[in-house]
């Protein structure tokens, strides 16, 4: 069985961003970078799914700029056997994301595509629906655990009302979230090794994708600051405080 | 509008997502996917604003599964001649609406949080740390999710607006089946929309723990109960419980936060919070800096007492 597993380069999940001043986005220039940390869980599930047997090949694949090869290599330190870098200067948005990724999936014809459910920087979660959508394959988000029976997978989901599990027919396509599994720690000699597997650069061209269209971003502001509170003693002053509020 | 609902009753968001709606503009119709949906779908068409509900009664409608509900969302939407297709930012909204936009070839709006125009909208990035204004395309419709938080419930109308049974001739898919839903039952009000919520974290160390905390003060203050990401991580309680940037995002008028250090992915949760408590024994902890009341000290000694003082 053969797994595909994207992956996206993003600002550091500990990182505190900063809105640009002149309100054209939010500065990453010398900010540390990682692969989002919900494509770390997906990495670490198909690397799980091969040590039992259940996957023989991984391929890892981003779509985004020359830099994110770095996040390639972390994906083939974690265990990718090969990688797929769709090249991708320009700022690439869900439905782009999900159609070139459709177009890779054409050429590699997974039967497991697994994903983060969303990306911490556009917290857009949207591109693994549009991907089954596309391919018009079953979809099981926000994956807390996944079993693999043959040509089937069980999933069980995190939802709002609990826990949902469904059965979907592979190929499918799979998001996982944060309680699926703890990703390991990246050792020296897998990342030493992970500098000579091999990764294939593609275009959107090649792959047939137009980069135009969506959303146009305006601008990009700032939260409003919540106004300044107060520390108190005891929790007779905090009651005293939430009463003269009504809260109480 | 894709209204949600479960054991014959029409979800809380649904008129939080009318409100929206309405600062869109124009005719609002609300369509429910059900079995025999004529009974939600009456729910629907009582909310002020809505102008017709709609229901698809299929036995494959049993249970929210977006593979099976996306094409005949997308069925009805080029149908209907439809300018904006919307549903809540929850995780029925999050799952169905952006398998609905692919097939429509539209890139979806997540978590809209302000309506400026029929197209301009303003949206959370960054767990909420920065807010982008973005310009959707008009053609061939808007899709959207909201965020709840962000939006008051629509009120009751005067007049119910009109109930319709409609079909589509939408090719349901047989690769996605239901096995179940482990839903915890509780007493509580719901986590998603109540106005008083009590949330413990890492700190309190076990499940026995949690429970005995928590509870006494949540029963007090009749308030739902919440935790952070390390609590649901510790087994301390269920998953569904989580607040935060990757769990629910909530908009209490009173929030608690007991034991809970403030990491900005759980702070994204509670930002729409009117009034934030916070009770830690780290004077420096980050959750101090967005709370409206902080108490420094000891939760096993303070949550007990704020319980039998409240
Ligand atoms: C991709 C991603 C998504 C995430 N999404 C979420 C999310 O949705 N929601 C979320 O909550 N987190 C989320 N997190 C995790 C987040 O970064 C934090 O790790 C988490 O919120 C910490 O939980 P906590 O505050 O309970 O624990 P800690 O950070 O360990 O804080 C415990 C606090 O308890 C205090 N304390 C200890 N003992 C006592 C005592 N006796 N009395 C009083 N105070 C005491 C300590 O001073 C400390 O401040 C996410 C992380 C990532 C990487």
């Amino acid at each position: 069985m053969k797994a595909l597993v994207s992956v996206k380069r993003v600002v550091d999940y500990n990182v505190r961003i900063q809105v640009k001043p002149d309100g054209s986005g939010v500065a990453t220039d010398g900010v540390k970078m990682s692969m989002n940390p919900f494509d770390e869980i997906a990495m670490e599930e198909a690397v799980r799914l091969k040590e039992k047997g259940v996957v023989s090949e991984i391929v890892a694949v981003t779509v985004g700029s020359a830099k994110c090869v770095e996040t390639l290599r972390t994906a083939l330190a974690f265990g990718a056997d090969r990688a797929i870098h769709v090249v991708e200067e320009g700022e690439v948005q869900p439905l782009v994301a999900a159609k070139a990724l459709v177009a890779v999936c054409g050429k590699e014809n997974p039967d497991l595509f697994l994903l983060g459910k969303q990306a911490i920087d556009d917290d857009a979660n949207q591109t693994g629906q549009m991907v089954a959508a596309l391919l018009d394959r079953p979809q099981a988000t926000f994956a807390s655990k996944v079993e693999i029976a043959g040509t089937k997978a069980t999933v069980t989901r995190e939802v709002d009302a609990g826990l949902q599990t469904i059965e979907i027919d592979l190929p499918a396509v799979i998001t996982v979230d944060l309680r699926l599994n703890e990703p390991r720690y990246l050792k020296l000699p897998d990342i030493m090794k992970a500098k000579r597997k091999p990764v294939e650069n593609t275009t959107l061209g090649d792959l047939g994708v137009q980069a135009a269209g969506g959303l146009k971003i305006v601008k990009t502001a700032s939260p409003a600051a919540r106004s300044k509170g107060v520390m108190v003693k005891t929790v007779d002053e905090l009651i005293a405080g939430l009463k003269n509020k009504g809260l109480l | 509008m894709v209204g949600q609902h479960a054991e014959g009753k029409l979800d809380n968001g649904v008129a939080k997502v009318v409100c929206a709606a309405k600062a869109v503009g124009g005719d609002i119709e609300v369509v429910v996917f059900a079995t025999a949906g004529a009974a939600v779908a009456g729910q629907a068409a009582a909310i002020e604003g809505v102008t017709k509900a709609l229901h698809v009664d299929r036995a494959e409608n049993e249970h929210p599964l977006a593979a099976v509900l996306a094409p005949q969302v997308v069925a009805l939407a080029k149908a209907g001649g439809y300018t904006h297709v919307l549903a809540a930012g929850n995780t029925f909204g999050k799952d169905l609406l952006p398998r609905v936009a692919a097939l429509l070839d539209v890139q979806q709006v997540s978590d809209v949080m302000a309506v400026h125009s029929t197209t301009s909208f303003d949206r959370p990035i960054y767990a909420g740390n920065a807010i982008v204004t973005v310009e959707a395309m008009a053609a061939p419709c808007v899709v959207a999710t909201v965020r709840l938080a962000s939006f008051q419930a629509a009120g009751t109308a005067g007049a119910a607006a009109p109930v319709e049974a409609v079909s589509t001739d939408a090719q349901l898919p047989a690769h996605t089946r239901f096995v179940s839903l482990a839903a915890q039952k509780s007493e509580r009000p719901d986590l998603q929309s109540a106005t008083r919520v009590v949330s413990g974290g890492r700190a309190l160390g076990s499940a026995e723990k949690f429970k005995e905390v928590m509870e006494p003060l949540a029963d007090k203050l009749g308030a739902a109960i919440g935790a952070s990401r390390a609590a649901v991580d510790s087994g301390y309680c269920a998953s569904d419980m989580q607040v935060g940037q990757t769990g629910k995002i909530i908009a209490p008028e009173l929030y608690v936060a007991c034991g809970i250090s403030g990491a900005i992915q759980h702070l994204a949760g509670i930002k729409d919070a009117r009034t934030i408590v916070a009770i830690n024994k780290d004077p420096d902890a980050p959750i101090f800096e967005v709370a409206d009341f902080g108490l420094v000290g000891d939760l096993f000694q303070l949550v007990p007492e704020f319980a039998q003082k409240a």
